[in-house]
C-alpha cells in the first residue's frame, strides 16, 4: 500500500504514519518544512523498516499542487490512500481583523485542501480504489466567538469531504472524515482553556482504528460527540453570551 | 528577568508549571517548553536570553532539569532515528529518543543499547548529559563510552558536531555535563549486538560486606553485568548483607528449548502503578526492616542459577508505574555516592553503620563496582559505588551532610543526576576536573544561556 500524508510534521500525522507503516505501507510525507518531513520519514525508514519518501508542498500555493501531486504518484509508484493531516489555528486574533491573516487561515485549512483534494480524488477515482482520511475539527461544528474564522474554516472542510464521499463512493474511495477535539501537541501547548485533552497517541490509535473499520465520520475521542452535540442545542441568544 | 515578556515576540508557546525531578523534591515553578520542530528548539534557545535547560523525560531525581524561575525546554517530541547501520551497529537519533523506544525497535533485530541505566524510561540526551552507568559498568564503563558522536546546540543558534576528535573539548565536556554546554540535539550511539533476550546468570547471597565485595570480585570478570541490593538496616556481623545478581546475555543454544525457538521474545506483565502518593508512615522505620528482612529471605530462597529476562533484570523498578509515589507528597532524596577502590570497603562500612545508627533505612540500597571513568563531569570512577533513598523528612539534609564529608574524606563523590542538595563546596572538592570543564563552559557559552536549578546550587553557573 502506498500513502501520501499531507502535513505530515504534526505528531498526530507522524504517528498515524507509524500506524500504517508498522502494516507494512510506503509512506510519501509531504509538509511545509521539507527538513522535519526528512527527519520523521527516517524514522519511519529506521523504525519499521519500511519506504518512507519526503518532500515540500504548500498548501496555499495552489499553482504548485498539479505538480506535487504528479510527482508523489510517481515517485511512489501509485496511490492507494491520502491522510490530509495539515492545518493551523493561525493567529486568531489577528485573523479576527486583518482580512489577510484571515485569508491565510482559509487557505491553509480549506481552499489548499480543496485543490489538492480535487486533485487526488481524480485519482483514486480513475483506479477505482482508494481512500481518504481528512482531518477535520470539532472547532468546525459551530461558530465560536474564540476561533471562528478557524472553525469556518473547518466546517467547510467538514462539507465539503462529506459531498467528495457521496461522490466518490460510486467509484469504491472511501472518505473518512475526523473531527478532532483538543490534543495533546504544540496547538494547545500553554493555551488557555484546553481541556479534555487526549494524547496524540491516543488520538492516532483512535482514527487508525476507525480507518480499519471504514467509519464515515469519527469524533476523536468519541465523546466529542455528545458534547458537540448538546452545544449546537444551545439557542443562538444564548450561546453568543457563553465563552466557549 | 520575567521570561513572560517575550511570549509575545515567540511563536513557540509555553506553560508555566511546576517542575520537579524523580524524586518530587525540589518543585519550582518553570516556564516549559516543548518543541516538535528543530527550528522551535532554535526559536527557544535564541530567542530569549533568560537562562534555559534541556529536559528529557524527567527521570534524574533532583533538580538538574529544573530551571526555577527560568526555562526548561522539554525534548521528548523531538524523538526521531534518523540512520541505523546493521554492520556497525551505529545509530543516529534525535536526543528525545528513549532507550525504551530503542529497545522496542532493535531488541528483536539483535541490539540493545551498550549501557543501560535501571530504568529504561530515559532519553538519549539524558544519558549523555549524566552519562548515566549501568549494571556493566566494570565491563562496559558508562553511557559516553559508545557515543561517537553528538550535535550540540550553542546559545547562538550555532550547532556543533562534536566527537572524540573534533571539538574534543567541548565533547568531554558534555559527557556529565547536566545539560550546561548546549542543548544535545543528536547523537550517534553504538548498540551492542545480543542473540536473545535472556541473560544466563546466578544469583548469589552474601551475609555481610566482606562477602558481598568477594563476590563482585569473583563474578565480575566471569559476567557482563552485577549489581547487589543491599539490606542498610542489618548491623554487627551482617552488616552489608546482600544479594546479587549477575548475568550475560544468552545465546539461544544456552536456553531452555521452548525459547529457543524466538529468543527475542519475553512475555510483558501488565505494569501496576501506584495510584497516588502514598501517606508518610508506609515507609516507617519498622515498615523498611520488615520489608528489607522480607527480600533478604526471598532473595536467599531463590539463590543460584538462574535465567533472567532482560526487562526484570535491567528495569525491575519500571514493572511498576510511578513508584516514587511510594514517598509520598514531600518526595525523596536519592544519595549515590562511589569511593576510589583502596577506600571503598571502609567507606561503605561507614556509611551503612551511619544509616543503622540513625535507623533511617533506605527502602532501596544498591551496590556495583564502577570500572574506568569517561568526561570531565562524569560521576564513575573505579571502585564501589552505594545508592540510597530517603523520604524527605526533617533532619536528613543534615544527616546527608554528615555522609558527604564522610565521602569527601576518602576520595570519593556524589552523583549529580540523582542529588538535590549538595553545597557549592561539597561538590567542587570532589571534582577535581571542575576547573577543566569551567573553562570549556565559558569558551562555549559566555553568557550561561544553559541553566539549572542544580547548576546555581552547586556553582557551574552563576546564582
Amino acid at each position: 500500500m502506498r500513502v501520501l500524508i499531507l502535513g505530515a510534521t504534526s505528531p498526530i500525522a507522524r504517528l498515524l504514519a507509524g500506524r500504517f507503516a508498522q502494516d507494512g505501507a510506503s509512506l510519501y510525507l509531504a509538509a511545509r518544512d521539507s527538513g522535519e518531513a526528512q527527519r520523521i520519514a527516517n524514522d519511519l525508514a529506521v523504525r519499521n523498516g519500511v519506504d518512507a519518501l519526503s518532500g515540500r508542498f504548500d498548501a496555499a500555493d495552489f499553482s504548485s499542487h498539479g505538480e506535487f501531486v504528479q510527482r508523489v504518484v510517481s515517485e511512489l509508484g501509485g496511490l492507494d490512500g491520502v491522510v490530509l493531516a495539515f492545518g493551523t489555528l493561525g493567529d486568531e486574533d489577528a485573523a479576527q481583523v486583518a482580512p489577510g491573516a484571515a485569508l491565510s487561515t482559509i487557505h491553509q485549512n480549506f481552499t489548499g485542501a480543496v485543490s489538492l483534494l480535487t486533485l487526488l480524488a481524480r485519482i483514486l477515482e480513475t483506479q477505482k480504489h482508494g481512500f481518504f482520511i481528512v482531518i477535520g475539527s470539532v472547532a468546525g461544528d459551530r461558530g465560536r466567538a474564540r476561533n471562528y474564522v478557524y472553525g469556518s474554516a473547518k466546517a467547510a472542510l467538514h462539507a465539503f469531504t462529506q459531498g467528495l464521499r457521496g461522490r466518490t463512493e460510486r467509484s469504491g474511495v472511501h472518505v473518512m472524515t475526523v473531527k478532532l477535539g483538543t490534543v495533546d501537541t504544540r496547538m494547545t501547548w500553554g493555551r488557555e482553556g484546553a481541556m479534555l485533552t487526549v494524547s496524540p497517541e491516543s488520538a492516532a490509535d483512535r482514527i487508525y482504528a476507525a480507518y480499519r473499520r471504514r467509519a464515515e465520520v469519527v469524533y476523536v475521542p468519541w465523546y466529542w460527540r455528545p458534547i458537540m452535540g448538546a452545544l449546537k442545542l444551545i439557542p443562538e441568544r444564548l450561546f453568543k453570551r457563553t465563552n466557549f | 528577568m520575567n521570561p513572560g515578556d517575550d511570549q509575545d515576540r515567540s511563536a513557540v508557546h509555553y506553560k508555566h508549571t511546576t517542575l520537579s525531578g524523580w524524586g518530587h523534591f525540589p518543585a519550582l515553578d518553570c516556564d516549559l517548553y516543548r518543541p516538535e520542530k528543530v527550528s522551535e528548539l532554535a526559536e527557544i534557545v535564541t530567542g530569549n536570553s533568560s537562562s534555559v535547560i534541556a529536559r528529557g523525560s524527567g527521570r534524574a531525581y533532583g533538580d538538574a532539569a529544573v530551571n526555577g524561575g527560568n526555562r526548561v525546554a522539554c525534548l521528548t517530541r523531538l524523538s526521531r532515528m534518523l540512520a541505523f547501520d546493521a554492520e556497525s551497529g551505529i545509530l543516529r537519533c534525535e536526543a528525545g529518543v528513549t532507550l525504551g523506544e530503542i529497545i522496542e525497535v532493535f531488541m528483536r533485530r539483535g541490539f540493545f543499547p551498550a549501557v543501560v541505566p535501571g530504568t529504561r524510561f530515559v532519553t538519549v540526551g539524558g544519558a549523555i548529559a549524566a552519562d548515566i552507568h549501568g549494571k556493566s559498568h566494570h565491563r562496559d564503563s558508562s553511557f559516553g563510552a559508545h557515543v561517537k558522536s553528538f550535535t550540540l546546540m550553542l546559545a547562538s543558534g550555532e550547532i556543533r558536531r562534536c566527537t572524540r576528535e573534533e571539538n574534543s573539548d567541548l565533547f568531554w565536556a558534555t559527557l556529565g555535563g547536566m545539560g550546561l554546554t548546549g542543548v544535545i540535539m543528536e547523537a550517534e550511539i553504538v548498540l551492542r549486538r545480543v542473540e536473545s533476550a535472556w541473560l544466563q546468570g546466578e544469583t548469589v547471597v552474601a551475609s555481610n560486606i566482606d562477602e558481598a565485595i568477594e563476590a563482585f570480585e569473583r563474578f565480575d570478570p566471569i559476567y557482563d553485568n552485577s549489581v547487589a541490593w543491599i539490606d542498610c538496616l542489618s548491623k554487627g556481623s551482617a552488616l552489608g548483607r546482600s544479594a546479587l545478581d549477575v548475568g550475560s546475555f544468552a545465546a539461544p543454544d544456552g536456553l531452555p528449548s521452548s525459547k529457543r525457538q524466538q529468543p527475542f521474545r519475553i512475555s510483558h506483565p501488565r505494569r501496576p502503578t501506584v495510584p497516588f502518593n502514598f501517606p508518610a508512615f508506609t515507609l516507617s522505620g519498622p515498615m523498611v526492616r520488615t520489608f528489607n528482612s522480607a527480600i533478604y529471605i526471598n532473595y536467599r530462597r531463590s539463590a543460584g542459577h538462574k535465567l533472567f529476562d532482560y526487562e526484570s533484570f535491567f528495569f525491575p523498578l519500571d514493572s511498576i508505574g510511578n513508584w516514587n509515589r511510594i514517598y509520598g507528597r514531600r518526595g525523596f532524596v536519592q544519595y549515590q555516592c562511589v569511593w576510589p577502590l583502596a577506600e571503598s570497603r571502609a567507606g561503605l562500612i561507614e556509611t551503612l553503620e551511619a544509616i543503622t545508627n540513625t535507623g533511617r533505612g533506605s527502602f532501596l540500597a544498591v551496590l556495583k563496582k564502577f570500572g574506568q571513568q569517561q568526561g570531565m563531569l562524569s560521576f564513575p570512577i573505579p571502585g564501589y559505588t552505594l545508592a540510597l533513598d530517603f523520604p524527605v523528612a526533617d533532619g536528613l539534609m543534615e544527616f546527608l551532610e554528615r555522609l558527604d564529608a564522610m565521602v569527601l574524606s576518602r576520595g570519593g563523590r556524589v552523583y549529580l543526576a540523582k542529588d538535590a542538595r549538595m553545597r557549592a563546596e561539597t561538590f567542587a572538592a570532589m571534582y577535581p576536573k571542575l576547573a577543566e570543564w569551567q573553562q570549556v563552559k565559558v569558551s562555549a557559552d559566555p553568557s550561561n544561556r544553559f541553566s539549572s536549578s542544580l547548576a546555581r546550587r552547586i556553582g557551574l553557573s552563576p546564582q
